[in-house]
């Protein structure tokens, strides 16, 4: 191995050893546990022509996954965007009674099984449920609609927005934000104009996580949303339902769809990241 | 902290607070609230009861198997991949780590997909394993990789950025200082990232054994068999039995709870 | 230092590991026989008393000690699970369709299985009703209430539940009498019916507990024995039913799975389960689970407690499963062409 690698300049010189061996088991494991579980999916999917392939993804029922699944991500995501950045910016700068407890707690979903958060949600807000029954009288239906999805979504990508800031809003540098206010600033243009541009990079990183992860969301959804074809119902479900009326083929091909905007999100997040490297001196 | 020229003023302060602290019960606290009150609704002889019904320690004990397997292989393997994407360049080096971020991204339901195709009756290597009966898919090691899976990157997520900022110097010295690559991994690498380490496996075992998704594709919801917590929780309160379905989760739950404290100390360690 | 010492670490961690792995899996071996019944949702209280009763009844009877073990879910799942390798030893499903596709798909059982047993295979029978809250609050008679405006109807969904498919039909039968064997008639009722639906849940349990636990829907469309398993037990004194007009004869089957039970050695034991369940003792705790058992011994003994209704079988007005399914509810059939619009 050692020849090889010194013959064809892959890696730059080091003193460090274990290059091969640690490299070498890596590719092995991830080529095993990772690269041809998921090649599957594309030789499985490969058994249909282009035409029927595109007939399978843009049948309406599926157009209808993506846009619920696409759109209460999204939708999610932004709530996290902002009510994230809220939670950061409460935590790092206020005092309060409590806060080490609250501090502790947005990692839940994190910790939290999905499954269980999926009954937890569905209890809590039924309309016979702890917070469903105020939402009753107003007609707002939290359960059995895009807003129970909505709902579950947004709890899933909660820790993401807010762990990416809080390090760089604790990070900033004070003397920034009193230099713009002994040049006549008032905290409002302050906030928009030097704080936000600032911790932009890793709102952007932490927005883009909390959509990736909900995307493919299961176990916490189907609890909440009532599943109804056309209207409620997420695309990792319908392809459990293509696999179990035996269309593996159908199953496969969502599933290739979904891989393939998995993969560009993780990529535009890990170029995000690096983009917010860049701009933080070191 | 801030000095009064870059605070706000002090309603707006409190305003922020309030709604921060709103939002929060609204999603984490009632929700986590619910599943205690719901468990415990009908007392606690019941509570303990629903606990040790048969069917539900089999679901304890598989889920801890299956933890017991899956936390020290994506160990050896996340050790394995930081090193080699720390402390060293090479090309190809943002694909494999991209690769290595997949399953973190992949939708639980593909995950078991996957391992559907491979391993099922009709599957790939279908015929190959019915000929040498080896039991995959719906069974407990169907059930482990799945799990292995979707858990793959937690603690090379987590060590990769803490050995990039720490540097090779440390290691170099002591190469120049006359010990071997495993000497010095076990006394200057392993000491310096052990909390990161430590926070990587613990988030690494919640997850394990929470999994619900993917491991719901492949089990075959065997009772007593092949159910994990998680998709006994479902069966549970599929059978209208709130409580005992509301107790399981309350241990996952509880179990979050730990995982939260634990990682509070570990990061004031670090 | 000791050089070796890292290689002698994860030694022995990799022993460990490895003795774990042997002694569970040895653990798993050497048990009793045992048999692997997949089973559809709503049987779970049914089958735990029949496997009881049964494992002490082949005690008694060969001093052989049994394990039985379940799976539930949905019965199109389940069938697909036994496809994909779930090692079944029998399946009892809620329609012929799916043990057909285990038979079509995997080559599991001949095709001819379901003449194998008597009655079609299928030891008790069920048929569709509807639950209401008590007092019927919203007058609910027959299917044609269900489609008035405000009316709001709890059924699962059809691709993936075996009994949201008996559902499915029994409307589209009472529609077909209603309109002198109008199809286009049958699906414009079907359609407006599921119109009315909030929620589609993925097996008949869920929907049950849409009704009964989220106080969701007027009307729940349920398997005959899960609507009565509502009244008796979990919704005790809050519920009623009521019975329409017309219904759908529901012939949930059971099948004995040959290649699985030959490689495990089960077969004369799973035969004997099998039949069983036609035998008194079997069609007594049927009975008292809610099916309309065969044997009209058992039979006469609960009349009571099954109200009389008007029956139309699979075969009389649909042309048999295969049939059904095809138009019905695989890609683009009824139940895709009415959720398009």
């Amino acid at each position: 191995m050692e020849p090889l690698i010194k013959f064809t300049n892959i890696k730059e010189k080091s003193v460090l050893p274990g290059f091969g061996i640690t490299v070498g088991f890596t590719i092995l494991y991830l080529s095993l546990m990772v690269l041809i579980p998921i090649s599957m999916l594309f030789i499985k999917t490969s058994a249909l022509t282009w035409p029927q392939f595109w007939e399978v993804i843009s049948a309406p029922r599926v157009v209808a996954s993506y846009r619920l699944s696409f759109g209460a991500s999204l939708l999610g995501a932004l709530i996290n965007a902002v009510f994230g950045f809220l939670v950061a910016w409460v935590l790092v700068r206020y005092p309060f009674p409590g806060k080490k407890i609250i501090d502790v707690l947005v990692d839940l979903p994190f910790a939290l099984p999905t499954a269980v958060a999926g009954i937890a949600l569905t209890t809590t807000y039924a309309s016979n449920g702890v917070l469903g029954r105020f939402l009753e009288p107003l007609g707002i239906k939290a359960v059995f609609s895009p807003l129970g999805v909505v709902i579950a979504l947004t709890f899933i990508g909660l820790p993401f927005v807010v762990r990416t800031l809080q390090p760089v809003l604790q990070d900033l540098d004070p003397e920034i934000e009193e230099a713009a206010a002994c040049l006549g600033a008032n905290r409002f243009k302050t906030f928009f104009q030097v704080i936000l541009p600032a911790v932009f990079p890793a709102l952007m990183t932490g927005f883009a996580l909390a959509f990736a992860r909900a995307l493919g969301e299961y176990g916490s959804v189907i609890f909440i949303s009532g599943n109804m074809p056309m209207r409620t119902e997420i695309t990792p479900l319908l392809m459990i339902t293509k696999l179990e009326q035996y269309d593996y083929t159908g199953a496969t091909a969502i599933a290739v769809v979904m891989l393939v905007v998995s993969f560009s999100l993780l990529l535009t997040i890990n170029l995000l990241q690096w983009w917010s490297h860049e701009d933080q001196p070191n | 902290m801030s000095t009064p020229i870059i605070t706000e003023k002090k309603w707006l302060r409190i305003l922020l607070t309030s709604i921060s602290l709103l939002f929060m019960s609204l999603f984490l606290l009632v929700p986590l609230g619910t599943i205690f009150y719901a468990a415990l609704q009908k007392g606690l002889l019941l509570y303990v009861t629903s606990l040790i019904e048969p069917d539900a320690l089999a679901a304890i004990r598989l889920t801890l198997l299956t933890a017991t397997i899956a936390v020290p292989i994506n160990l050896i393997f996340g050790v394995c991949a930081a090193w080699a994407i720390a402390k060293f360049n090479f090309i190809g080096k943002q694909l494999l780590i991209t690769l290595i971020d997949l399953p973190f991204t992949v939708s639980p339901v593909i995950s078991g997909l996957i391992f559907v195709l491979l391993f099922g009756a009709q599957g790939f290597l279908g015929p190959w394993l019915i000929q040498h009966n080896i039991k995959i898919l719906f069974a407990v090691p169907g059930i482990v990789l799945a799990t292995i899976f979707i858990t793959f990157p937690y603690v090379a997520r987590e060590l990769i950025p803490l050995m990039q900022a720490q540097g090779n110097d440390q290691e170099e010295a002591a190469l120049t200082l006359g010990a071997n690559g495993w000497q010095t991994f076990f006394h200057i690498t392993l000491p310096n990232i052990r909390w990161g380490l430590l926070y990587g496996v613990i988030l690494l075992n919640a997850r394990a054994m929470g999994e619900f998704g993917a491991v719901s594709v492949v089990s075959g919801h065997i009772r007593g068999l092949t159910n994990t917590i998680p998709l006994h929780v479902e069966i549970l309160y599929n059978e209208y039995n709130f409580v005992a379905a509301f107790a399981m989760a309350s241990i996952l739950a509880l179990l979050a709870l730990f995982t939260l404290v634990a990682k509070t100390v570990v990061e004031w360690k670090l | 230092m000791k050089t070796n010492k890292p290689q002698t670490w994860i030694q022995t961690a990799l022993l460990t590991i490895g003795s774990i792995l042997m002694i569970v899996m040895s653990i798993q071996a050497g048990q009793n026989i045992t048999l692997l019944n997949v089973s559809y949702d709503p049987t779970r209280e049914f089958y735990q008393d029949f496997n009881a009763a049964f494992a002490k009844y082949w005690e008694a009877k060969t001093q052989q000690k049994i394990t039985i073990n379940q799976s539930h879910g949905g019965s199109g799942k389940q069938a697909r699970s036994v496809i994909d390798g779930l090692d079944a030893d029998i399946v009892t499903l809620a329609l012929a369709y799916d043990i057909d596709a285990i038979s079509e798909k995997a080559t599991l059982l001949p095709k001819n299985w379901q003449t194998r047993l008597p009655n079609n295979s299928s030891p008790y029978t069920s048929t569709i009703v509807f639950l209401v809250k008590k007092g019927n609050p919203k007058g609910i008679k027959d299917w044609g209430d269900l489609v008035k405006p405000g009316i709001s109807v709890i059924t699962p969904n059809p691709k993936t539940s075996g009994g949201a498919r008996w559902n499915y039909l029994a409307a589209w039968g009472y529609a077909l009498k209603q309109n002198g064997g109008d199809e286009n008639k049958a699906k414009d009722f079907v359609a407006r019916l599921y119109k009315n639906v909030p929620v589609l849940d993925s097996g008949a349990r869920g929907s049950t507990t849409t009704f009964i636990e989220r106080g969701i829907g007027d009307v729940l469309i349920a398997w005959e024995n899960e609507a009565l398993l509502s009244v008796t037990d979990i919704g005790k004194d809050k519920y009623e039913i009521v019975v329409p007009s017309v219904s759908i004869l529901a012939e949930p089957p059971v099948a004995l799975v040959d290649k699985n039970v030959d490689k495990h050695g089960t077969r004369a034991l799973a035969e004997a389960y099998l039949n069983y369940l036609y035998s008194p003792e079997g069609q007594e705790i049927s009975a008292k689970h809610h099916y309309r058992p065969r044997l009209a011994s058992v039979a006469v003994k609960y009349a009571n407690k099954f109200p009389k209704v008007t029956l139309f079988t699979m075969d009389e007005l649909f042309g048999g499963w295969q049939k059904a399914q095809k138009t019905h509810f695989n890609d683009g059939g009824t139940f895709d062409q009415i959720y398009q619009h």
